[in-house]
């Protein structure tokens, strides 16, 4: 694989994918699981960039690779003001204790 | 402008610091286990010893070469290409950027091995040198980077590096309060930077010359002279953001307040980054963009104004303080004050020539309070010290020496870069009398509060209790060292910038290609020498009080304390209620933003979804009124219809035989009468 072909980005692409999803499913640390989903929102971006440069021709890709940013940082916000609102109950961040709705 | 010479080596001055942060951040735990912390010392202090190596030997290179040829670059792949936007990952080697990397590399090297000794009973050893050198690879990202954009880079990774370093003794709250503060006052800063490096894009780009490249973006600069936004000079609005985002990174005011604060990390942090490197990044940036504030007459104004306003105050509150560390910070802060009234003046290179004579003077200080502290236990007050002279003779010599630098005595390296910024205050066309004048107090001021802390330290009786006495002791080698060498570039570091009367600054020769514009003036020699006598004349006053007060001790500080009825030392003690000020408007003001969303989630937003509940509920109830009434109406009211019904024809089930037999033979006649009558 070398660095210019659309293979090795999907790859790192995937990878990041693959260890972002590892991480959601793993950790019960409510902000190892926003990391993981920021490691999914970023294989996203590699992809989107990937593309950008390889296939589509215009600059469409890499725009949304930071429209994406913008909204990770957006969701890094709601998802760390939910994390403390389940810290103030909870007096933990531990995802499963967050499951009195079945109850 | 020639076309820079393309090298290979430059991004190793980077990287290697880098690399060492990553085997130290990764492996550092298990390497410290098994190797022990000599190991995590050498990975840590070679990477960056090797960069000044690097260092050295470009510099070599660019003294070889024409001074208008003096352009090294390693240029290493396309960042970004996106529009008319083209970003190269590329490092640069100018005359400026030289100099800063010489000091980076030298200073911060000497203050890695010196933390080999001060960390040493540290168990977080392995993660404090992987953050010092993190912090080293981001600041010589900041001073080597080609674009706008990889200096910001740079910028934001000193500013992480800083907030990780000041918190680094997490486990006490104030420290991780302390770290945070750091970070979110920078961050109001870098939001500046970020604004006017958009808003010289975005203009840049309109004449035609989109860039971040600072080479290419200063080419241009003149193409956007007659540029409005708002009915404003661009380039003023722009130099203006950009000027916030140094008060940010150099603690100015407004925005100083982080820095004494920023004293909670470990000292060895506090002489590299507030002292050193990091806060002069802000001095630094105004000065690679010298082209553009050139341009802006009235931000110039103003950056001169702000550097005396906190060349003053700082100096005020610095008289007042007892800790050791809190005094050298706040003198950071002052002479930082100093650097942007040189800036504002006109005098980049003597901005840029005093910054590098403070790095060293002000390391030396914060290294030899180190010394001190490390040697009284972690004792600060300098209330309890005194007389240490005679249980630490080197550290107490480069003190001095440094303390010298720093008042502006010749022939001490604070002398020249310190005259050479109130010389051009005096002279230079953007200078003028007043700021001459303050300038020249604050210096009054600066060798005062110097001396004053010498001789609390140093001199006189020991004040600390019969414990510590005991262990005083002078502090080991590897801690020695670096103060001998950073001591001897406070001696001899100020030769290389003589003023004019002296044969002339070498060191504003050297930046020339950078810096074109560097507020010459003409003015006779006769003067210069006048303002020299004075300047030194005013600083031995200083010296003069101070040795009054806490040496002799014949003069009371009470004088001064209870002047004017007590008022200016409250002032003073109390920060100018800086802190208290924000605290008023700034926290509370958020906390009362806070309050306000968090009434409104819990009357509005709440009362909203209590809201569609209560609908929800009484379309319920509405809904159930319909299944009580109607839907089961309905079927009650079948059942009622078939009971109903059934009460009717249940007279039908009499019982009597006889009538149901009638019934049958009624029934049978019809049926007979009818097939016989219509079907036969």
């Amino acid at each position: 694989m070398s660095p210019n072909e659309l293979s090795s980005y999907l790859t790192i692409g995937a990878i990041l994918f693959a260890l972002g999803l590892f991480t959601v499913l793993t950790r019960r640390n409510a902000i190892s699981v926003l990391m993981g989903v920021e490691l999914i929102l970023n294989s996203a971006n590699v992809n989107y960039v990937a593309f950008s440069h390889f296939s589509s021709g215009n600059s469409a890709g890499q725009i949304y690779a930071i429209f994406v940013i913008m909204l990770a940082a957006a969701e890094a916000a709601v998802g760390l003001a939910i994390v403390l609102a389940i810290f103030k109950l909870f007096h933990t961040i531990d995802v499963e204790a967050a499951e009195t709705m079945r109850d | 402008m020639e076309n820079p010479i393309q090298t290979d080596f430059i991004r190793w001055i980077v990287f290697l610091p880098l690399l060492g942060a990553m085997v130290n951040g990764l492996l550092g735990a298990k390497i410290q286990k098994s190797l022990g912390k000599g190991a995590i010392g050498v990975i840590a202090c070679a990477p960056v010893i090797v960069a000044f190596a690097l260092a050295v030997y470009a510099f070599f290179i660019l003294k070889g070469l024409a001074p208008e040829q003096r352009f090294l670059i390693d240029n290493l792949y396309r960042w970004i290409d996106l529009g008319s936007l083209r970003v190269d990952m590329a490092f640069l080697v100018d005359p400026l950027s030289s100099v800063m990397i010489l000091v980076v590399t030298g200073i911060g090297g000497l203050i890695h091995i010196y933390a080999t000794g001060y960390m040493h009973d540290d168990k977080a050893f392995w993660r404090f040198f992987a953050y010092l050198n993190l912090f080293t690879a981001a600041m010589l990202t900041l001073v080597l980077g080609d674009s706008l954009l990889l200096l910001f880079v740079g910028w934001e990774g000193v500013g992480l590096c800083s907030y990780a370093l000041i918190g680094f003794w997490y486990h006490d709250h104030a420290n991780a309060r302390a770290g945070n503060k750091a970070f979110i006052v920078n961050r109001v800063g870098d939001f500046g930077f970020v604004l006017g490096m958009f808003l010289l894009f975005w203009s840049l780009d309109a004449q035609g010359h989109g860039s971040l490249t600072i080479r290419e973006m200063a080419k241009w600069a003149p193409s956007i002279k007659d540029s409005l936004i708002w009915g404003w000079p661009v380039v003023t609005v722009a130099t203006l953001f950009l000027f916030v985002g140094a008060t940010g990174k150099s603690a100015q005011i407004p925005l100083f307040v982080w820095l004494p604060d920023a004293m909670a990390g470990p000292t060895p942090v506090s002489a590299l980054i507030h002292a050193a490197t990091m806060v002069t990044a802000g001095v630094y940036m105004t000065a690679r963009m010298n082209v553009f504030f050139s341009m802006a007459p009235a931000t110039l104004h103003l950056i001169a104004w702000i550097g005396v306003a906190t060349a003053i105050v700082a100096a005020t509150i610095a008289l007042t303080q007892n800790d050791i560390k809190k005094v050298l910070a706040y003198s950071t802060v002052s002479q930082l004050g100093y650097m942007f009234i040189g800036v504002g003046v006109g005098g980049y290179a003597a901005a840029v020539f005093h910054l590098m004579t403070h790095a060293f003077f002000k390391a030396c200080l914060f290294l030899g309070a180190g010394s001190v502290i490390h040697a009284m236990h972690h004792e600060q007050d300098m209330r309890k010290m005194g007389g240490l002279k005679k249980w630490m003779p080197i550290t107490f010599a480069t003190f001095f020496i440094s303390v010298l630098a720093i008042a502006g005595f010749p022939p001490f390296a604070g002398f020249f870069s310190k005259d050479e910024i109130l010389w051009l205050a005096f002279t230079s066309e953007h200078g003028n009398k007043a700021v001459w004048f303050l300038a020249l107090c604050g210096a009054g001021m600066t060798a005062f509060y110097m001396f004053r802390q010498l001789f609390m330290t140093f001199y006189g009786e020991c004040r600390a209790d019969h414990h510590t006495q005991e262990h005083l002791h002078e502090s080991p080698p590897v801690m020695t060292m670096p103060l001998v060498l950073l001591a001897i570039g406070a001696v001899f570091a100020g030769l290389i910038g003589l003023p004019g009367v002296l044969g002339g600054s070498q060191f504003a020769h050297w930046l020339e290609p950078v810096i074109h514009a560097h507020g010459e003036s003409h003015a006779s020699h006769a003067l210069e020498w006048g303002l020299m006598a004075v300047s030194v004349a005013v600083a031995s006053f200083g010296v003069f009080i101070a040795f009054l007060m806490y040496r002799r001790q014949s003069l009371s500080p009470d004088t001064f304390v209870n002047l004017a009825g007590g008022l200016p030392y409250r002032l003073f003690d109390r920060k100018w209620y800086f802190v208290e000020i924000y605290q008023a408007v700034f926290v509370n003001g958020t906390l009362l933003l806070a309050r306000f969303w968090s009434a409104f989630d819990a009357y509005i937003v709440d009362g909203i979804v209590n809201g569609v509940a209560t609908l929800t509920r009484f379309v319920a109830w509405f809904n159930g009124l319909f299944d009580t009434y109607i839907i089961d109406g309905l079927v009650n009211g079948l059942s009622n219809v078939t009971y109903w019904l059934g009460n009717r024809f249940r007279r039908l089930q009499t019982g009597n035989i006889n009538g149901y037999l009638y019934g049958i033979i009624i029934a049978m006649a019809v049926a007979v009468f009818v097939k016989v009558r219509y079907w036969s």
